[in-house]
């Protein structure tokens, strides 16, 4: 199941020309607001009738202006996550999830309980949208479009209109949803956190065109490509394995160069999860340091070294097969002398990782 | 009430019933239909469609009623169509009495429905499409129960409305006693004939309280099913 768009759309004052390939997975289409993402899945789904595309998913042609083929968005069974929710008010949240099963062929898609469970719902059913809780109408609203037994899903900024506690509640439905379902799923995002966190392959959008396309771990760890993110919000992602909860509270995970430790995660040994380590949150040394606080000092060689226009500059590491980014001054990369090959120690604290930058890997 | 009245009194009060009943049933698929075009399809002519169902509201109802004689009479190019093919006669009918009171009510009962249906917000529309639900059950399943207290409204204004329903009437129909007579219409000729007060006072209460319970009634079940709608 893999979705393929090429699309151009001309606005006043703008516009979009954009080509990408959404494997199975999630892949998040990254951009500044107004570089045109919300443009592409109205489009996908339909909703607007774009000046030339060709939009292909599972196999089934969506559109193609070339053939003068426009499927109308009720027949395109796309199931579409709006950033508002969008629930219907004069249903009840029973109502609301099956409303797609009313046009759907009979007995088709996921059961109703199933994903009630997946999303933890259940309670919820007789309830109206209006009593339901920002994070409640976040969870149904994605419920209703999975029901509706898509082909793939669209989600346009399901969690920015919720506050951080409620996207640290949603996000591991989302894992779950991405994990278990197998359906592409199209991802509009602005934020560095939830691309790292969530994201499979990662499209950048700048100014109605795409400006990099690949598998999120490698753009992720790219110097070039870290300014698209901001160089605060710059980071790699990590797979890493629990090898066990020690009693300090802390939990020791099998590291690509040797074991590193992070406060506690609460899961099971053996569970894979996905660590997003900041580069700002990474030092280098030559030598392996001795007499710090720091717990996590793990063997790396220079990859590449990216001088920024400013004071800073980006380093590429590798740790083993993986690969990291730190971020420290120019006058430390010359200081210390960092060329490409160069065997160092990379240096993270345990308590740098924010507990919503580690995420389930299960799928990966 | 049958021993309050006069006979007279009593079938001038049930066609002006009749006939207000049937203009607004006759005239709430077009009131709505009309309401949805206005309120959410652009296209040519619009202002013009705007300021023909508006009509009515701002002309002299005689001229209404003189204009409905002229085109619906039996010799006017819709009447000779509807006499002809349907057997159908409007004029000095109580039949004609219902088309003049639904003109005359139209503006309101699409005003209503209209200021509804720009309240539901076209993205829950949008939403119901990705879900795979066609432009027309759209309409059945998302727009049309959030606008329904607006119909309700629409609907009891246009009711009131044709109840009182006399200038084109009158001009249209004429005032003939169990034919074409209305409530308004008996009232009028009652305060023409000397002693005819009392009579005319009794109408003038049963105006007043259909009139009021309508008014009531309209805003009890709009406020219930808003309640329902937005489920507090």
């Amino acid at each position: 199941m893999t979705l393929s768009v090429t699309l151009r759309h001309a606005f006043a004052g703008f516009a979009l020309d954009v080509a990408f390939d959404a494997p199975p997975g999630l892949t998040a289409l990254f951009g500044r607001s107004g570089s045109g993402k919300t443009t592409i899945v109205n489009a996908v789904a339909g909703l607007l009738r774009p000046d030339h595309a060709r939009i292909v998913a599972d196999g089934v042609v969506l559109a193609d202006t070339g053939a003068r083929l426009h499927l109308p968005p009720h027949r395109r069974r796309i199931g579409y996550v709006f950033q508002e929710g969008r629930l219907f008010p004069h249903l009840t949240v029973r109502q609301n999830l099956l409303y797609g099963r009313w046009f759907a062929p009979p007995a088709t898609g996921p059961d109703l309980s199933h994903i009630t469970d997946l999303l933890g719902i259940g309670a919820l059913l007789e309830r109206r949208p209006s009593a339901l809780s920002g994070g409640e109408k976040a969870r149904v609203a994605l419920g209703r479009a999975i029901l509706s037994n898509p082909r793939l899903l669209l989600m346009d900024e399901p969690l920015a209109s919720l506050d951080e506690a409620r996207k640290a509640e949603i996000l591991p439905y989302l894992e779950r949803l991405r994990d278990e379902t197998r359906l592409p799923i199209l991802y509009v995002s602005h934020s560095a956190a939830e691309v790292a966190r969530l994201a499979n392959t990662l499209v950048l959008i700048e100014a109605g065109r795409v400006i990099r396309a690949g598998p999120a771990a490698q753009l992720l760890s790219d110097p070039a490509t870290a300014s698209a993110f901001g160089l605060r919000d710059a980071g790699a992602v990590l797979t890493l394995r629990i090898e066990a909860q020690e009693g300090d509270g802390l939990t020791r995970l099998a590291g690509p160069t040797g074991p590193m430790w992070l406060p506690r995660v609460d899961a099971p040994p053996g569970t894979p999860l996905r660590v997003r380590i900041l580069a700002q949150d990474v030092m280098l040394a030559l030598t392996r340091p001795v007499g710090v606080s720091a717990l996590n000092i793990l063997p790396a060689t220079v990859r590449q070294v990216r001088i920024g226009d400013g004071p800073g500059a980006l380093v590429q590491l590798a740790l083993g097969d993986a690969l990291i980014l730190a971020r420290i001054t120019r006058r430390s990369a010359e200081t210390l002398n960092l060329t490409p090959g160069l065997a160092v120690h990379a240096v993270i604290k345990a308590v740098s990782v924010a507990p919503q930058d580690i995420g389930d890997a299960s799928g990966d | 009430m049958t021993d309050w009245l006069t006979p007279d009194e009593w079938r001038a009060f049930a066609l002006s019933l009749r006939v207000s009943l049937v203009a607004t049933a006759v005239s709430l698929p077009f009131g709505i239909f009309v309401a949805y075009a206005l309120a959410r399809w652009q296209f040519r002519g619009r202002q013009v469609l705007n300021g023909l169902v508006h009509l009515p509201l701002v002309l002299p109802p005689v001229v209404t009623g003189y204009l409905l004689l002229l085109t619906f009479g039996r010799n006017g190019w819709a009447g000779q169509f509807l006499e002809q093919w349907f057997g159908v006669v409007l004029a000095f009918r109580w039949t004609g009495a219902a088309l003049a009171a639904g003109v005359m009510a139209f503006p309101l009962m699409v005003s209503a429905i209209r200021l509804a249906m720009e309240a539901v917000d076209p993205k829950l529309e949008a939403a119901a499409r990705s879900l795979g639900a066609s432009p027309v059950w759209v309409f059945v399943t998302v727009t049309l129960p959030l606008i329904l207290p607006g119909i309700i409204a629409g609907t009891v204004l246009a009711f009131a409305r044709a109840m009182g329903e006399f200038g084109a009437t009158i001009t249209f129909v004429s005032n003939i006693p169990g034919q074409t007579q209305t409530l308004p219409s008996a009232i009028h000729v009652f305060l023409q004939i000397p002693g005819g007060d009392a009579a005319a006072f009794r109408l003038v209460i049963v105006a007043i309280v259909v009139a009021c319970s309508a008014l009531v009634l309209s805003e009890w079940v709009s406020r219930a099913v808003a309640r329902r709608i937005r489920g507090t």
